[in-house]
């Protein structure tokens, strides 16, 4: 089983390993064996550590500066770096599954984006992915001899390896391609602290029934250690930044808790959460169809149930 | 300016969703054009409408079985000047490689007719939901791929786009031609007017097949397809579900609910 190489694209934000790329780490080990592709600057020895830690044997850097941005490029570059491997790991993100596409154009390979998990059966890749609004599970194989597949942040839980590996560091020279895009201007989204959206093991959205303030919703995201997010009716009002849109076209989430409050739960909106481990909704209307999916509802006003939740949970706490 | 776009026949999202034989079941009945791709349509129509009368052309394209063809036709509603839809048995089962494969022949094939400036796609089949065809549209076209379009401006055979990434807003341009994926923010689809929907009905549907394109059938379809589904079932629903209703102690029993599940 070691025979197969699996190649995993780390995210990072900065010199900052984003959680998920553990996540598929520790999926890679599953399948064979783990090497880290870092695109970017060399990684300081404690990112490389932690790499090891989850079983990498080898980080391959490849620096492609600004291009990365630029599917073709980082196709090619991640190409470079993972011509000998038989399985391509990456976080599912829009970016990844560009990427992912060019890299399988080019290689030949299988692809499959979304996963939720993957197993090697008789030598091949088999996936499993949930689709339509999380109302079915697929089953996926791939058939040619190499595979790329992006993992949804959740799905796979992050354990270090038995054995920590000591990762060699190769630099790899990418062959890059000509690029016909180029980029004008690129605005860094200004951050909160915590974690992105769709890496949260918890998330509070706040809806239209909100009427526009996130206080509450941000409380209780607080409390609960928590990522805040937006139905798109909230973000098409300006009340709230339209990275906080979860949804079919906005941010698919799939944390341990997810809280609706004040969200009605159209197909849209469910089609990016529905796959959330628990479900909890806060409404003053019985029939809104939030309830129908939801392990908790409450039927009432967030105004009235968030605080009283909060400080229910608070006085638990100093129980 | 003559621009493509491709619309894809998807279940109506408040349609109950399944799989036959691995592959979504789509049926006349509950079928629709892809949601998404009224944003594609939209744009396309928009930049013809920007510029002077018979400079701009549009042609709607879909591929799939017999009745993908109401993806077009809704497409002719909305205002295009053509409709192109593509359909043979041996495309049953394609991957999205295979699909791009087609939908390229497709453009080359209207490129007899003059060229082609831009190529305008949904930014996801609300299907499968895997945002994959783009990008493997433009790299099988080689042409310059912008994708998840926000905003589009065309002017002086260049495209520009602005684009929402989780950590950066970019703008990017390119060079004609251009594949753009357009998002849900892009713009505000229209209503099919009664005039419109009127005229649809005269409008003619041009069927091509395989060969008509040029496409050899062993490269596309479930044999040439690098991936197969081998298993769909429904998810059980949600067990134990609970309602309550706030009579005072909403909240509390709201946080009571996740102490017991560990989750506060
Ligand atoms: C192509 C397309 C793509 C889309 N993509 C997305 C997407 O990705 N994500 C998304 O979210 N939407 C998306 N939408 C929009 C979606 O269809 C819904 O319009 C949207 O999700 C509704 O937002 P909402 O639930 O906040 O608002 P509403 O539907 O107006 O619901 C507000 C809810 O708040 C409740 N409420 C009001 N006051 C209170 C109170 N004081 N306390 C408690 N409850 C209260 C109301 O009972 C109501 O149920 C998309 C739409 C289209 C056409
Ligand atoms: N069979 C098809 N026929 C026409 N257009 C398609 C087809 N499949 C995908 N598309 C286009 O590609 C976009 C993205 O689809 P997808 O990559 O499948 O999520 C859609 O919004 C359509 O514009």
């Amino acid at each position: 089983m070691t025979d197969v190489m699996v190649a995993v694209l780390v995210e990072h934000r900065g010199n900052e390993i984003a959680q998920p790329t553990l996540e598929t780490l520790t999926l890679a080990r599953s399948l064979g064996a783990p090497v880290a592709v870092w695109m970017g600057d060399q990684p300081p020895a404690d990112q490389i550590e932690r790499l090891g830690a989850y079983g990498a044997a080898e980080v391959r850097v490849v620096e492609v500066g600004d291009g990365a941005r630029h599917a073709v490029t980082a196709a090619a570059a991640v190409g470079s770096a993972t011509a000998d491997a038989s399985v391509v790991l990456m976080v599912s993100t829009f970016a990844n599954k560009e990427i992912a596409t060019r890299l399988a154009l080019a290689t030949g390979a299988g692809v499959v984006v979304d996963a939720a998990g993957a197993q090697m059966v008789n030598g091949r890749v088999e996936t499993t992915q949930t689709v339509f609004a999380a109302t079915w599970d697929v089953r996926t194989r791939v058939n040619a001899d190499k595979a790329v597949v992006t993992l949804r942040p959740n799905t796979t839980q992050a354990l270090p390896a038995e054995t920590p590996a000591a990762p060699e560091v190769v630099s790899v020279i990418p062959l890059l391609p000509e690029v016909r895009e180029s980029m004008v201007s690129v605005t860094p989204v200004e951050r909160e602290d915590g974690v992105p959206l769709s890496e949260a093991p918890v998330v509070v959205s706040g809806g239209r029934g909100t009427g526009g303030d996130y206080t509450l919703v941000r409380e209780l995201a607080d409390v609960l250690g928590g990522a805040v997010g937006a139905s798109r009716d909230a973000t098409d009002e300006g009340w709230i930044s339209h990275e906080h849109m979860v949804g079919q076209t906005g941010v698919t989430v799939t944390p341990a808790l997810y809280v609706a409050c004040g969200i009605s739960g159209a197909v849209h909106h469910r089609g990016g959460m529905q796959a959330s481990g628990t479900i909890v909704a806060v409404n003053i209307d019985p029939d809104a169809p939030i309830f129908e999916i939801a392990d908790f509802g409450v039927v009432g006003d967030l105004n009235d149930v968030i605080p009283q939740a909060i400080a229910a949970i608070k006085a638990h706490r100093q129980g | 300016m003559r621009i493509v776009v491709t619309v894809k026949f998807v279940p109506d999202l408040q349609s109950q969703r399944s799989f036959t034989d691995g592959t979504v079941t789509r049926t006349a009945e509950d079928g629709t054009m892809n949601e998404l791709d009224e944003n594609a349509v939209e744009a396309a129509l928009q930049l013809r409408e920007s510029l002077p009368e018979g400079e701009g052309e549009v042609y709607a394209v879909t591929v799939g079985g017999a009745d993908a063809v109401a993806a077009v036709r809704k497409a002719l509603q909305l205002g295009v000047d053509h409709a192109v839809h593509v359909s043979d048995e041996s495309i049953a089962g394609s991957d999205v490689f295979g699909t791009a494969r087609v939908l390229a022949a497709a453009v080359h094939q209207i490129e007899k007719d003059g060229p082609v400036d831009l190529v305008i796609t949904g930014m996801a089949a609300l299907d499968g939901l895997t945002s994959m065809l783009p990008t493997a549209l433009a790299a099988e076209l080689d042409i310059a791929q912008l994708t998840l379009a926000s905003s589009l401006t065309v002017a002086d055979g260049t495209a520009t786009i602005e684009r929402h990434m989780a950590d950066a807003h970019e703008t990017v341009t390119a060079p004609l031609p251009a594949l753009v994926s357009v998002t849900d923010e892009a713009n505000k689809p229209r209503y099919p007017n009664f005039k419109l929907i009127m005229a649809a009905r005269s409008k003619p549907v041009t069927t091509w097949s395989l060969s008509d394109i040029g496409v050899d059938p062993v490269q596309v379809g479930a044999m040439a397809s690098r991936t197969t589904v081998i298993d769909a079932s429904p998810r059980p629903p949600r067990q134990n579900r609970v309602t309550v209703t706030d009579k005072g102690d909403g909240g509390t029993q709201l946080a009571a609910f996740l102490v017991e599940r560990g989750l506060a």
